[in-house]
C-alpha cells in the first residue's frame, strides 16, 4: 500500500511552502483584505512562473502536465498561507471545466493563458439565497446571448472570462448549459459586493445579452458542473486542511507562550483538550483528502463519494480549528491586529463557496447510498 | 406556579407602561429592532446622543436605574421592580448600552466604598447619563487572570501615581470616569498587593487608544496611564484590599438577571421560516428542525431559568447559581446559529453589505462578533472553572501562584 | 498515490489468503458476521474453545502472532505482513479476542525484559493459545492514574511476597499468566518504586472475581493477592524499574494500528437504509442524513489514516501520530450512533431482547457497552492529554505528585 504523497510530491509542497512563505506574508494578505485591489499581482505572477497554475494543465495546453496529486500539495499551501489570488476560480473551476468539457479549440484558446496566469477566468453560479438547483438557475441563453445577474462571483471583477451556468429551455437537469463569456465584453456589468472575508474578493455580474460561446453540450451544463465542482471540493479540501493545521499551529504556539496563573496557559487542561480535539479533526480531514486526491488524480469511480467525504470533513475541521484558535487566544484573538481573524474568515468563506455544508452532507450521503444499491446490484 | 404579577408588580408594571408609552422615543423603534448583536447602529442619529437623551428623560421622572436609592439618582425600586422596568423597558433598553458598565459594576463599587459626599457627588450623574463610566481592570498580561495585573500606582504625599496599561476598556473613549485596579505592592501575594481607585479619565496623562477589532469596530480600548495623580481621597477600600473590592464589582455583574442575554435563536427561526428552499420553506427541512430544535429548547432554558431567579427576587430572596449558565450557553450558541444560518443562506451567506445579504446581514454580523463574547468578561474555560468550583464545590486547579511575592512569578519574558 | 500491494506484499497475501481458505472454521461464518460490534457470540459454542482451536492451527500453520521471531513462536513477518495478514484473516480475528492482551501487550514485554530461557519457556504457548494471559496494572486507586497503585511485593529469599488488589482485569477469569505491576518501595516518588513480574494466575493466594457490568457483562475482574510468591527470576526489568517496563507494555498497545476499530458507523449505515420512517427509510430523512454524514466521515477519516500507517509501514517508516486518534474518536462516535438509532426505533427502542428489539438488539448492546469503551485503556479526557502533550508538545499538568515519596502523597 502507498496511500502517500510521493517524494517529489513531498518536495513540491516544500518548495511551495517556501515561496508562499516568502511572497505570500501575512502583510500581502492583509493588503488586499484592506485594499481595493482585488488580489496580489505580483503573488499571481510568481505563482505562474513556479509553474503551480499549470501543474495539472496537460503540457500540449502550455501546462507542467503533472497532475492533480501536485496541485493538491500546492492547494495545501495555498490554504496554508491564505494566499490572496484567483487561483481556486481559475486553475481548480475555469480550467477543470474547460478540461472537462471544452472542445479542442476552446482547450487551445484558453488553457495556456490560464496556465501562464495571463488570463483570470471564474465561474458564474449562484444567483439567489439558499441552495442552487437547476431550476434555481434563471439566468438564460439563446442564440449566443446570455442574460441575468450573478452573485457572488468570486473573482468576478478581475476575471476576463467566466463559465456562467444558463438556462437553456425547459426545467431539471437538462435545461442547465454552461457558456463561456468574455467579461470585458459588451452586456456585461460588474460590481464589487462585500464578503465575510475581504482578502478573496466577489462581485454580482448583470449579463444582458453579453455574447456566450457554449461549453460543452446543451443540456449537460449540470452534469459538467456536478463533476467540476466535485473535482474542485477536493481541491478545495487540501486548502482547508492546510489552513486547519496552521490555525492548529497558531494555538498551540500561543498556549506555549502565554502565562496566566504563573503557568504556561498549555499546561491546563481545559485548554489542551481544545488543542487536542482540533489536532482530531484535523487529523480526519487529511486522511479524508488523501482519499479524495486519489479518486481526483485515478479518475475512479469513488470520486463523487471521496470528494463530498473530503469536502465535508475539512469544512467541519477548518471551522473548529478556526474558531478555537481565536479562543485559546482569548481577546487578542478577536484583534485585527492578531492573524486568528483571517483564518477564521478564510474558513467560513471556504465554507459557502461551493455550496454550504449542509448540501455537501446530503450528497454525501445520497451517493454513499447510490453506490451502496450499485454494490448490490452488482 | 404562575407568571403572574402580583396585585403590586402589576400596578408598578401599569405604571412604567403608560410612562414609557408617554415618553419613549417611538421615531427609533425600527432602526432598534434590526440593531441588536454587537452593538447600537442607528443610521439617522448618533447613538451616543440617542441614548444620553433617553436616560436624560428617564433620569427626570425617577426611572434611571430605579434599584439605586433616590439620594443618588435612583428610585428605591426592588429587585423585582427593576426587572419588570427591564421587560417594559424592551427595545429602548438597548438605548442604554453606554451606561450598562457604569451602572451595573461601576456604581454599586462607588456605593459600597466611596464616602458619603462621593457618592452624592458621582452617582447622580452616573445615573442620568450625563457621566460615563468605565471599568479599567484588564491587561496585556492580565485576562482570565486578573490579579496579574501589573499597573503600578505608588503613593506621593496626598496623591498616588500610577503608570501602567489596560486593555479591553469598553467604552473607555466615550468615558469622563473610570474604577482603576492597581497594584500598589508587588512584593506580596498576587491577591494581596491590590488596590482599587476612581479617576477622572481626562486627568492628564491619561491616553485611550481604541482596538481595532476582527469585526472591524473599535468598540474595545487600550488605556495607557503615564504619571496620572488620583488624589487619596479616590481610593476605594483600603490599601492593598483590591481583589475584595474587585470582587464586589464582579459580583454585581454576574447578579445582574439575564433575562436578555442574545442567543440569536428567534432570528434564526425567522430566517428558517422565510427562506425558501427548494422544497419550501427550510422550517419545513426536518434537518433544519432537529437544529431548530436543539437551539429552541437552550433559549427556553436560558428564558425560564431567568424566570426562576426573576421569582426568587419576587419573593425577596436572593437568586441561586443557576445563572451562571447564560454567557456560557449564549455565547457559542450564537456562533453555531450563525455558522447554520449562513449555512441555509448558501452562496449568499458570505456577503456582509445589508443590502445584498438575507436579514439585512445580520447572521454575518453575529458570526463576526460572537467570538468575542466567548472571551469577554470570562471566557467560556473561566466560566466552565466558576460552575464547577463555585456552584459544585469542585477544588480550584492547582495554583503555582497563590503564595509567592508577585515579582517572583514567572512571566514568560514579558 | 494508491492502495495497491508491492509485489512482495502481494504474494504474502496471496499465501495467506490460500492458507485461510483452505484452514478457517468456515461453519463459524454467519455468527461471525454477526458478531463485531457487541462482542463475540457464537450460540451453541464455547468462544474460548474455538478461539484456541483457531489460533492452534494457525500456529501449527506458522500464522500465530506472525510478526513474532520464530524462536518464540512466530514467523518473523515484517510490520507491513502482520497488517496485511489482520486484513486477509478478516473476520475469523475475531477469534483472537481472548489473546489479545497477550499477544499485543505481554508477549513484548516479556520479550524485552525476560531472560532467554524465560522467553523460549512462556512465549511460543502464548503464540499458539494454549495459555492465556491477562495484564493486572489498574487498582482502584490507579486507573488513569496508574502510578498511583498500591499493590505491595517484598522480597523473602529469592521470592516475592504479593498483597494487594488489582481491577479491571480483563480476562483474568480465563488466564494462566498475568503481567504484575507492583510497588517495591513506598519510600520514593510514586513513578520511582515500582517493578513488574510475570505471575502465575494459578498460583496459591489469587482470587479471581468478576465484576458485574451495567452492560451486563462480565469480561472485565477484579483480582486479589494474599501473599503469593514469585520467584525473583520472574521479575521484568530491574527492581523499582517497573514504571519504564509498563510503557514498553503500553506503547506497544498504542503502536498497533486500529484498522479494524469498531465506529459503528457501517451498521447504523444499513440500518438508516433499512429502517422505515412514516415517509420511506430513514436515509431518506435530511435530517437522518445530516448525522450519518458527520459519522461517515469520521469513520472514514479513521479508515484513512490507518491507510496512512499502513503505508509507512509498507515504506519501512514508523508511523506517525496520527493512530493515537483512533479510540477516541470511536468511542464517543458509537455512543453517539447508539443513542440516535434507538431514537430511531422509537418506543421500540427500549427493548433489549436479541428476538424482539429492532437490529438484534445491536444498538441497545452498544449503548450500555459504549460508556466502557470510553474509559477502558485510558479515558478520553488522558487521551486528550497524551495528544496534546505528546504529539503537540504541550507541557504537563501541574504535579502535586511527582517528587514526593509515595507515602506522603494524599490519598483517600
Amino acid at each position: 500500500m502507498n496511500f502517500d504523497f510521493s517524494d517529489e510530491q513531498k518536495q513540491l509542497r516544500d518548495s511551495a511552502r517556501r515561496f508562499l512563505e516568502k511572497q505570500s506574508p501575512v502583510a500581502v494578505v492583509r493588503r488586499v483584505l484592506e485594499g481595493d485591489e482585488g488580489y496580489d499581482k505580483e503573488l499571481w505572477k510568481g505563482l505562474a512562473e513556479m509553474g503551480f497554475t499549470g501543474a495539472a494543465i496537460p503540457e500540449e495546453f502550455g501546462g507542467a502536465g503533472l497532475g492533480h496529486l501536485e496541485l493538491c500539495v500546492i492547494a495545501e499551501e495555498l490554504g496554508r498561507s491564505l494566499a490572496p489570488t484567483p487561483f481556486s476560480s481559475s486553475i481548480y473551476l475555469a480550467a477543470e471545466f474547460l478540461m472537462a468539457a471544452g472542445s479542442e479549440e476552446q482547450k487551445a484558446k484558453y488553457l495556456p493563458k490560464l496556465a501562464s496566469g495571463e488570463w483570470i477566468g471564474t465561474f458564474a453560479f449562484a444567483e439567489g439565497v439558499g441552495e442552487v438547483t437547476p431550476d434555481r438557475i434563471a439566468s438564460g441563453a439563446s442564440q449566443g446571448k446570455l442574460s441575468g445577474t450573478k452573485v457572488p462571483v468570486p473573482d468576478g471583477e478581475i476575471a476576463d472570462f467566466a463559465v456562467v451556468a444558463a438556462n437553456t429551455g425547459g426545467s431539471g437537469v437538462r435545461s442547465v448549459s454552461l457558456f463561456l463569456v468574455d467579461l470585458s465584453g459588451a452586456g456585461v456589468t460588474r460590481t464589487p459586493v462585500k464578503t465575510i472575508d475581504p482578502s478573496r474578493k466577489h462581485a454580482r455580474i448583470a449579463f444582458d445579452g453579453a455574447a456566450a460561446e457554449p461549453l460543452g453540450a446543451a443540456g449537460e451544463g449540470w452534469s459538467i458542473l456536478t463533476n467540476v465542482l466535485d473535482r474542485a471540493a477536493v481541491l478545495t479540501a487540501f486548502e482547508q486542511v492546510g489552513g486547519s493545521d496552521r490555525a492548529l499551529e497558531m494555538a498551540r504556539d500561543y498556549a506555549l507562550e502565554r502565562i496566566a496563573f504563573g503557568r504556561q496557559i498549555g499546561s491546563f487542561q481545559a485548554i489542551k483538550h481544545i488543542l487536542a480535539d482540533m489536532y482530531v479533526s484535523a487529523t480526519l480531514a487529511r486522511s479524508n483528502c488523501y482519499w479524495g486526491a486519489y479518486a481526483l488524480s485515478t479518475g475512479s469511480a469513488e470520486l463523487p463519494e471521496a470528494a463530498a467525504t473530503a469536502r465535508v470533513s475539512a469544512t467541519q475541521a477548518f471551522q473548529h480549528c478556526s474558531t478555537n484558535n481565536i479562543q485559546v487566544h482569548g481577546g487578542m484573538g478577536f484583534t485585527w491586529q492578531f492573524d486568528c481573524h483571517l483564518y477564521y474568515k478564510r474558513s467560513n468563506l471556504l465554507a459557502l463557496n461551493l455550496g454550504s455544508l449542509s448540501q455537501w452532507e446530503n450528497k454525501l450521503i445520497e451517493r454513499m447510498r447510490a453506490g451502496n444499491s450499485a454494490k448490490d446490484a452488482a | 406556579m404562575n407568571f403572574d404579577d402580583t396585585p403590586q408588580e402589576a400596578a408598578f408594571r401599569a405604571e412604567a407602561k403608560s410612562w414609557i408609552a408617554a415618553n419613549a422615543p417611538k421615531a427609533l423603534e425600527p432602526e432598534l429592532k434590526t440593531s441588536g448583536f454587537g452593538g447600537l447602529y442607528l443610521g439617522s442619529v448618533d447613538p451616543m446622543q440617542a441614548a444620553k437623551a433617553w436616560q436624560k428623560k428617564k433620569a427626570a421622572a425617577g426611572w434611571a436605574c430605579l434599584h439605586w436609592p433616590k439620594d443618588y439618582g435612583g428610585r428605591g425600586a426592588s429587585p423585582i421592580e427593576r426587572v419588570i422596568w427591564g421587560q417594559e423597558e424592551g427595545l429602548y433598553a438597548k438605548l442604554s448600552a453606554p451606561f450598562t458598565i457604569g451602572h451595573g459594576m461601576c456604581g454599586p463599587t462607588v456605593m459600597a466604598f466611596a464616602s458619603e459626599d462621593q457618592k452624592r457627588e458621582r452617582l447622580p450623574p452616573l445615573a442620568s447619563g450625563e457621566e460615563i463610566w468605565c471599568q479599567l481592570f484588564s491587561e496585556p498580561a492580565a485576562g482570565s487572570d486578573l490579579a496579574g495585573l501589573r499597573t503600578r500606582a505608588e503613593k506621593d504625599g496626598d496623591d498616588w501615581v500610577v503608570n501602567g496599561q489596560k486593555i479591553w476598556t469598553s467604552g473607555a473613549q466615550h468615558s469622563d470616569w473610570g474604577l482603576l485596579l492597581t497594584r500598589t505592592d508587588p512584593s506580596v501575594a498576587k491577591h494581596k498587593g491590590l488596590t482599587m481607585f476612581f479617576l477622572n479619565m481626562r486627568s492628564p496623562g491619561v491616553e485611550v487608544r481604541p482596538i481595532r477589532q476582527m469585526n472591524d469596530q473599535r468598540t474595545f480600548n487600550e488605556v495607557f496611564f503615564e504619571n496620572v495623580r488620583i488624589p487619596d481621597a479616590q481610593r476605594l477600600g483600603a490599601v492593598g484590599q483590591g481583589w475584595q473590592v474587585s470582587l464586589t464589582t464582579l459580583m454585581n455583574e454576574r447578579l445582574s438577571i439575564g433575562s436578555g442575554m442574545p442567543t440569536g435563536f428567534p432570528d434564526l427561526f425567522e430566517l428558517a421560516c422565510q427562506l425558501e428552499t427548494p422544497d419550501g420553506p427550510a422550517v419545513d427541512d426536518p434537518a433544519v428542525r432537529a437544529k431548530l430544535a436543539d437551539w429552541a429548547v437552550k433559549a427556553s432554558g436560558l428564558r425560564f431559568t431567568a424566570f426562576r431567579a426573576l421569582s426568587a427576587l419576587s419573593k425577596g430572596e436572593t437568586p441561586g447559581p443557576e445563572n451562571s449558565i447564560g454567557k456560557l450557553v449564549a455565547g457559542s450558541m450564537m456562533q453555531d446559529i450563525a455558522k447554520f444560518a449562513l449555512d441555509l443562506e448558501g452562496h449568499a451567506g458570505l456577503l456582509t453589505d445589508p443590502d445584498d445579504a438575507p436579514a439585512l446581514a445580520k447572521f454575518q454580523t453575529m458570526l463576526l462578533r460572537s467570538p468575542a463574547t466567548r472571551i469577554e468578561g470570562g471566557s467560556d474555560e473561566i466560566l466552565r472553572n466558576i460552575i464547577a468550583e463555585r456552584v459544585l464545590g469542585l477544588p480550584p486547579d492547582i495554583r503555582v501562584d497563590k503564595d509567592v511575592a508577585f515579582n517572583a512569578i514567572p512571566t514568560g519574558g514579558r | 498515490m494508491n492502495f495497491d500491494d508491492t509485489p512482495e506484499e502481494a504474494k504474502f497475501r496471496a499465501v495467506a489468503r490460500e492458507w485461510i481458505g483452505a484452514n478457517a472454521p468456515h461453519e463459524l461464518d454467519a455468527d461471525l458476521k454477526r458478531s463485531g460490534m457487541g462482542g463475540l457470540r457464537l450460540p451453541g459454542r464455547d468462544v474460548l474453545t474455538e478461539s484456541k482451536a483457531w489460533q492452534k492451527k494457525k500456529a501449527d500453520g506458522g500464522w500465530a502472532v506472525p510478526h513474532w521471531p520464530k524462536d518464540y513462536g512466530g514467523r518473523g513477518a515484517t510490520p507491513i505482513e502482520r497488517v496485511i495478514w489482520q486484513q486477509e484473516e478478516g473476520i475469523y480475528n475475531q477469534l483472537s479476542a481472548p489473546f489479545a492482551i497477550g499477544q499485543g501487550m505481554c508477549g513484548p514485554t516479556v520479550m524485552a525484559y525476560a531472560d532467554e530461557d524465560i522467553k523460549r519457556h512462556y512465549l511460543p504457548p502464548l503464540a499458539s493459545g494454549e495459555k492465556v494471559w491477562c495484564q493486572l496494572f489498574s487498582e482502584p486507586a490507579g486507573g488513569s492514574d496508574v502510578a498511583a497503585l498500591r499493590t505491595r511485593a517484598e522480597k523473602d529469599g529469592d521470592d516475592w511476597i504479593i498483597n494487594g488488589q488489582k481491577i479491571w482485569t480483563s480476562g483474568a477469569q480465563f488466564s494462566d499468566y498475568g503481567i504484575l505491576l507492583t510497588r517495591t518501595d513506598p519510600n520514593v516518588p510514586k513513578h520511582a518504586g515500582l517493578t513488574m513480574f510475570i505471575v502465575d494466575m494459578h498460583a496459591p493466594g489469587v482470587e479471581v472475581r468478576p465484576i458485574h457490568q451495567m452492560s451486563g457483562g462480565r469480561e472485565f475482574n477484579e483480582v486479589f493477592f494474599e501473599n503469593v510468591r514469585i520467584p525473583d527470576s520472574h521479575r521484568l526489568g530491574a527492581v523499582n524499574d517497573g514504571w519504564q517496563v509498563s510503557l514498553t507494555t503500553l506503547m506497544n498497545e498504542r503502536m498497533s494500528i486500529g484498522t479494524r476499530l469498531n465506529t459503528g458507523f457501517p451498521e447504523i449505515f444499513e440500518f438508516c437504509s433499512r429502517f422505515e420512517l412514516p415517509d420511506g427509510p430513514a436515509i431518506d430523512d435530511p435530517a437522518v442524513r445530516a448525522k450519518l454524514a458527520t459519522w461517515a466521515v469520521k469513520a472514514s477519516g479513521l479508515r484513512y489514516t490507518a491507510f496512512r500507517a499502513i503505508s509507512s509501514l509498507s515504506k519501512g517508516e514508523r508511523p506517525g501520530p496520527e493512530n493515537s486518534i483512533g479510540k477516541l474518536v470511536a468511542g464517543v462516535m458509537t455512543q453517539d450512533i447508539a443513542k440516535f438509532a434507538m431514537e430511531l426505533e422509537g418506543e421500540a427502542g427500549i427493548l433489549a431482547d436479541p428476538d424482539e428489539a429492532p437490529a438484534a438488539a445491536l444498538f441497545q448492546n452498544l449503548l450500555v457497552r459504549s460508556p466502557g469503551m470510553r474509559i477502558a485503556g485510558g479515558t478520553d479526557e488522558i487521551l486528550r492529554n497524551i495528544i496534546a502533550e505528546r504529539v503537540l508538545g504541550l507541557p504537563g499538568d501541574i504535579r502535586v505528585d511527582k517528587k514526593v515519596p509515595f507515602n506522603q502523597v494524599p490519598n483517600r
